[in-house]
């Protein structure tokens, strides 16, 4: 690719949806500029111009034309930086498998972690079930790879390291240890975490905490 | 080697009706095996074990789910024939946006059309016109939305459009007084023969949410 490409990533810092888009731009070694949205405010003209449609972050912009929805835009920059570190395998029936599990994590397990750390009581207490049960059938998937994607890290990690940087906020506000039920993913998360690209683009899991602390009062959640 | 298919599936779908369609595209052979959701299948529950539901397609034995993500792995695995998805990244990108907006919008505003009454059900009407509004705006002068030949956003929408005469009825409100063009649109769909082999009869859909509502008690 031209090395006049333009890259804008629209932000939010604790975002575990950026934060997917973060580790694929990262991957490739692919630089751009961040713009920060602070979401506890009103949305800037910029995100409303380049996402009129949904309103929400992460957006790309990519020498001026926007990419929204996060695994859209892992997907996209898989596609156009074709050449190096693939995030999606090439067959297309595992293709599908990792595209299904990425879109449960969406479906079924992001709804459940809202759960834990935005609701008490009886709510918050459903959550937590729940979530445990999603994330030990996405455990299944690790089977005895040391990545979802094989080898190295591909598109299904990508998807979900996020969420395992949420661990420790979802841990200290559910109270309970997530960990003990799903000792394969917390390894697996540690795994990653070693990985150079992972940790220059994340926020450690102990600064996500403070700022969900944060988002939280300012919100009123 | 011969490729076997089977498309687990459940006759209204409008989510079926988009594996259908692709596979008609394609000009694939496929065995059609009919659930009863109420009864699912041991198939069905082995081969959807996360989410039980339909469509699944069975491509030699192995199982493939989520109906966008099932016409996606059509489109990869036979590329030489009528391909759905364009071939730059921006215009896939902006393609699976709008099918991903289909699915996250049209589903659930169209239920609660048929099945709310007052405002509930107002406020789904005017929320589900304003829906096929932005599409409307995004086919502008195209044919179709993928250009000069249905596309993958065409697959995701179409199916939707036997339903329409159950939502209007059950609304009590016209789609193609607000949104001629999309209808239009619908019309040059239809016209082809694997949209129109693909979809259900508007009256039959009718019918079965007619008998949805009765079962659940709605009026």
């Amino acid at each position: 690719m031209a090395n006049s490409d333009h890259i804008v990533l629209l932000d939010f810092s604790g975002s575990p949806f950026v934060m997917r888009v973060r580790l694929a731009l990262a991957a490739k070694g692919i630089e751009y500029q961040i713009k920060e949205e602070d979401l506890t405010q009103s949305k800037s003209s910029l995100l409303l111009k380049v996402n009129p449609v949904h309103k929400k972050i992460p957006v790309l912009i990519h020498n001026g034309k926007p990419v929204c929805e996060s695994l859209i835009i892992v997907e996209y920059i898989d596609e156009v930086w074709k050449d190096r570190c693939p995030l999606l395998p090439a067959d297309p029936y595992q293709r599908a498998k990792a595209k299904f599990w990425a879109d449960f994590i969406d479906k079924m397990v992001h709804p459940s972690s809202y759960k834990v750390w935005a609701a008490n009581g009886e709510v918050q207490e459903a959550g937590k079930k729940e979530f445990i049960d999603r994330i030990k059938m996405l455990e299944g998937e690790l089977k005895s790879n040391p990545y979802f994607g094989g080898e190295t890290l591909g598109f299904l990690d990508i998807a979900f390291l996020p969420l395992y940087y949420w661990f420790h906020t979802l841990e200290t506000f559910g109270k309970f240890s997530i960990e003990a039920e799903c000792p394969k993913l917390v390894a697996w998360g540690k795994r990653c975490m070693e990985e150079e690209f992972v940790c220059a683009s994340l926020p450690h899991p102990h600064k996500v905490y403070d700022l969900v602390v944060e988002y939280k009062k300012k919100m009123g959640i | 080697m011969a490729d076997e298919i089977i498309l687990l599936d459940f006759w209204p779908s409008m989510f079926g009706m988009r594996v259908r369609l692709a596979l008609a595209e394609k000009g694939l052979k496929y065995e059609y095996k009919e659930e009863d959701l109420r009864n699912k299948s041991p198939l069905l529950l082995e081969m959807n074990p996360v989410h039980k539901k339909i469509p699944v397609l069975i491509h030699n034995g192995k199982p493939i789910c989520e109906s966008l993500i099932i016409v996606q792995y059509i489109d990869e695995v036979w590329h030489d024939k009528s391909p759905l998805l364009p071939s730059d990244p921006y215009q896939r990108a902006q393609a699976r946006f709008w099918a991903d907006y289909v699915d996250k919008k049209l589903y659930e505003l169209g239920r609660k059309i048929w099945s709310t009454k007052g405002e509930e059900q107002e406020t789904a009407k005017k929320e589900f016109i304003e829906c096929l509004k932005l599409l409307e705006g995004e086919l502008g002068d195209k044919p179709y939305f993928g250009g000069e030949k249905i596309g993958f956003v065409d697959v995701a929408l179409v199916t939707f459009s036997c339903w329409f005469h159950a939502y209007e009825s059950f609304g009590n409100f016209s789609i193609e007084a607000e949104c001629p063009k999309l209808i239009a649109w619908t019309k040059r769909c239809m016209e082809k023969e694997s949209v129109s082999s693909s979809l259900e009869d508007p009256h039959k859909v009718h019918g079965f949410v007619m008998g949805m509502k009765k079962k659940l008690g709605i009026e």
